[in-house]
């Protein structure tokens, strides 16, 4: 579970400070599928690196899973990342030189598990995103949907509890990143969380809450 | 993540930038190489001199007559004498002496040398049979002054001498002329080549009693005195100082050399110097690490991307700088020993080309190339390590 009470988050240009979230007050069930739709500048991106603690916030208090994050370490914060959470990037973030096995592996040897171990779940994410043909390509090899296929199994092979997308269909064309959404609807059908931050409206409206954002603050909160 | 996961994944990254790598790993291996060479040279150098200076002789003390210095404390010199000479009597003093083996009194001259229908001039040495163990010659044949023939009219013949004159009949047993005597040929000397700018296959050796009735002279060239032991040298100068100021009616008209003394100044300058080649071989390392920080500066920009993401998916600050610690380590290890093999390399070329030189490099010198290179890679990395580690992981993932 995710809870959000009164989180700031600004910027200064020049002798400007900019609010980026201004006073978010959020509540994210676990297994929840919420889209963050907004125009850009509106902070929904800043928001999910704020739940992802890729970023602290500026103020307010910050609970994962009934625990306060904000105060804790840099390594602790890192370990969090690592176990609980997933990201899918929209321009995938795959390391060019490793193959598509390497960069399923990556969270893994992060996470020191022992290399037997590594090969088997690797494996096994290979097999369930349809990738094992293309395990030994590189990302420039790959096509766009395969991209994001590689980095979606590496966002789950650590079996996190929490999925964060930002734009994860940004970069592929229709028909593909109507596949791409299926395979993150599946991962919350398992019972992951899964939030995507989008502005296509149609892409947004899938979810099953969404919320609406401008100038940092939370505009509209909607089930369907 | 672990270290030798740490270690791999590092490894990986340096592979993966072949030419980079290569190129790095290149400068690095020159820089050490360069080390190794150049002290194995200058090591090489010392123990060439060491060498020429034992094989004339260990142990050895020289006396020679005359003082040895310009100052005006000499008596005899502000009157106009010349120095006392030193005789075979004041060589005979010495034998009594017991830090001292054996000595060889020497007078040296040259005198035409005729047999066989042949003529030559020859440097002749005038000795006793003691100078051939002491200056560590060696007879090819025959002997010199052996027991019972000490004053008999014996010569030995430079290996070279002995070839020009008897080159298809043994020479030993052979009657030559030395001037206007008489010698019979007792021995022949081993070939030793030049040591110290002095060809021993060129030389003749007659009794000293014959030399100095031949050069019409009582006073002797140098005393050669070899002692006990190593230890025995200081004491037997100052012995030896002591008895010969004596004989001289308390003037102090000599001077003596020991081997040991020339020895250890040439040991310290060519030590010196062997140390100072390795300094400026070693500036050449802390330009490869320079180098070494400069490609690590450039990786960290090019990967920020790489860098962000591995923050995103639970990298710690820490396990970033190691990365690229480990990467700089592979880096300059991998040149520090490719380096030691290159400068071994061109050592054994050196030893080649220059049988003589014995150009190995001091073992300090190969520990002390590596473990700079290996350092200085690592102090260059400490920067961009850092600077890696520090990235804005949200910032790092905005830039493509």
């Amino acid at each position: 579970m995710i809870r959000l009470q009164s989180i700031t988050r600004t910027f200064h240009m020049g002798d400007q400070t900019v609010y980026a979230l201004n006073d978010i007050n959020l509540q994210i069930d676990s297994g929840e599928y919420v889209s963050i739709m907004g125009p850009s500048g509106s902070g929904k991106s800043t928001l999910l690196n704020i739940i992802g603690l890729l970023d602290q916030p500026n103020g307010g208090r910050y609970e994962l899973d009934g625990r306060p994050v904000t105060d804790l370490t840099e390594i602790e914060q890192a370990r969090i990342r690592r176990e609980k959470i997933g990201f899918v990037f929209q321009s995938f973030h795959l390391v060019p030189r490793l193959t598509a096995a390497e960069n399923i592996e990556l969270p893994l040897i992060l996470g020191g598990i022992p290399a037997e171990q590594r090969q088997a779940r690797v494996q096994a994410a290979l097999q369930a995103f349809e990738l094992l043909q293309r395990a030994q390509h590189r990302p420039a090899e790959l096509s766009g949907g395969q991209r994001q296929r590689v980095a979606i199994a590496r966002a789950t092979i650590m079996q996190p509890s929490v999925i964060l997308a930002d734009e994860p269909t940004g970069n592929l064309d229709h028909q593909i990143g109507a596949e791409v959404m299926v395979l993150l609807e599946n991962l919350h059908h398992a019972g992951t969380t899964l939030i995507i931050v989008t502005h296509d409206r149609e892409l947004g409206a899938r979810a099953h809450r969404q919320i609406g954002m401008r100038d940092g603050k939370i505009l509209t909160d909607q089930h369907s | 993540m672990t270290l030798s996961d740490t270690l791999l994944t590092s490894f990986r990254t340096v592979v993966s930038y072949r030419l980079r790598s290569l190129l790095i790993i290149l400068a690095m291996a020159l820089g050490v190489a360069a080390v190794v060479m150049l002290t194995a040279l200058g090591d090489g150098a010392r123990n060439y001199v060491i060498n020429q200076f034992s094989s004339i002789g260990t142990n050895l003390l020289v006396v020679l007559p005359g003082r040895a210095e310009t100052s005006g404390s000499f008596l005899g010199a502000v009157l106009g004498q010349t120095p006392r000479d030193l005789t075979l009597k004041d060589a005979q003093l010495l034998e009594r002496l017991p830090q001292i083996r054996r000595y060889a009194p020497l007078n040296v001259g040259a005198a035409e040398l005729s047999a066989a229908n042949r003529l030559r001039e020859v440097t002749v040495l005038g000795s006793t049979e003691h100078l051939i163990p002491i200056r560590h010659m060696k007879l090819a044949q025959g002997s010199f002054l052996q027991h019972g023939s000490e004053r008999s009219a014996q010569i030995v013949l430079g290996a070279k001498i002995a070839q020009e004159f008897f080159p298809h009949i043994q020479a030993i047993g052979q009657r030559v002329r030395l001037g206007d005597n008489r010698f019979l040929v007792s021995g022949v000397l081993a070939a030793q080549g030049e040591t110290m700018g002095f060809n021993t296959d060129e030389v003749v050796i007659i009794p000293i009693d014959y030399a100095q009735a031949m050069f019409n002279t009582t006073s002797l060239f140098r005393i050669l005195v070899e002692t006990k032991h190593h230890n025995d040298i200081e004491p037997a100068k100052q012995a030896m100082l002591a008895i010969l100021k004596q004989a001289h009616d308390g003037e102090e008209d000599i001077t003596i050399i020991t081997q040991d003394a020339i020895l250890s100044t040439f040991d310290r300058i060519l030590h010196a110097l062997t140390l100072a080649v390795a300094g400026i071989a070693a500036i050449s390392l802390i330009v490869a690490g320079i180098l070494i920080m400069n490609v690590m500066l450039v990786a960290v920009s090019q990967r920020t991307a790489e860098i962000g993401l591995l923050k995103a998916i639970g990298a710690t600050s820490s396990d970033i700088r190691r990365l690229f610690f480990a990467e700089a380590l592979w880096l300059s290890l991998t040149g520090a020993l490719f380096g030691f093999l290159l400068g071994q390399l061109g050592s054994q070329l050196i030893r080649w080309a220059y049988p003589q030189l014995p150009a190995w490099a001091p073992l300090w010198a190969s520990i002390a190339g590596i473990a700079v290179a290996v350092i200085t890679g690592i102090v260059a990395s400490i920067l961009p390590a850092n600077q890696a580690a520090r990235l804005d992981a949200v910032q790092a993932l905005g830039k493509r």
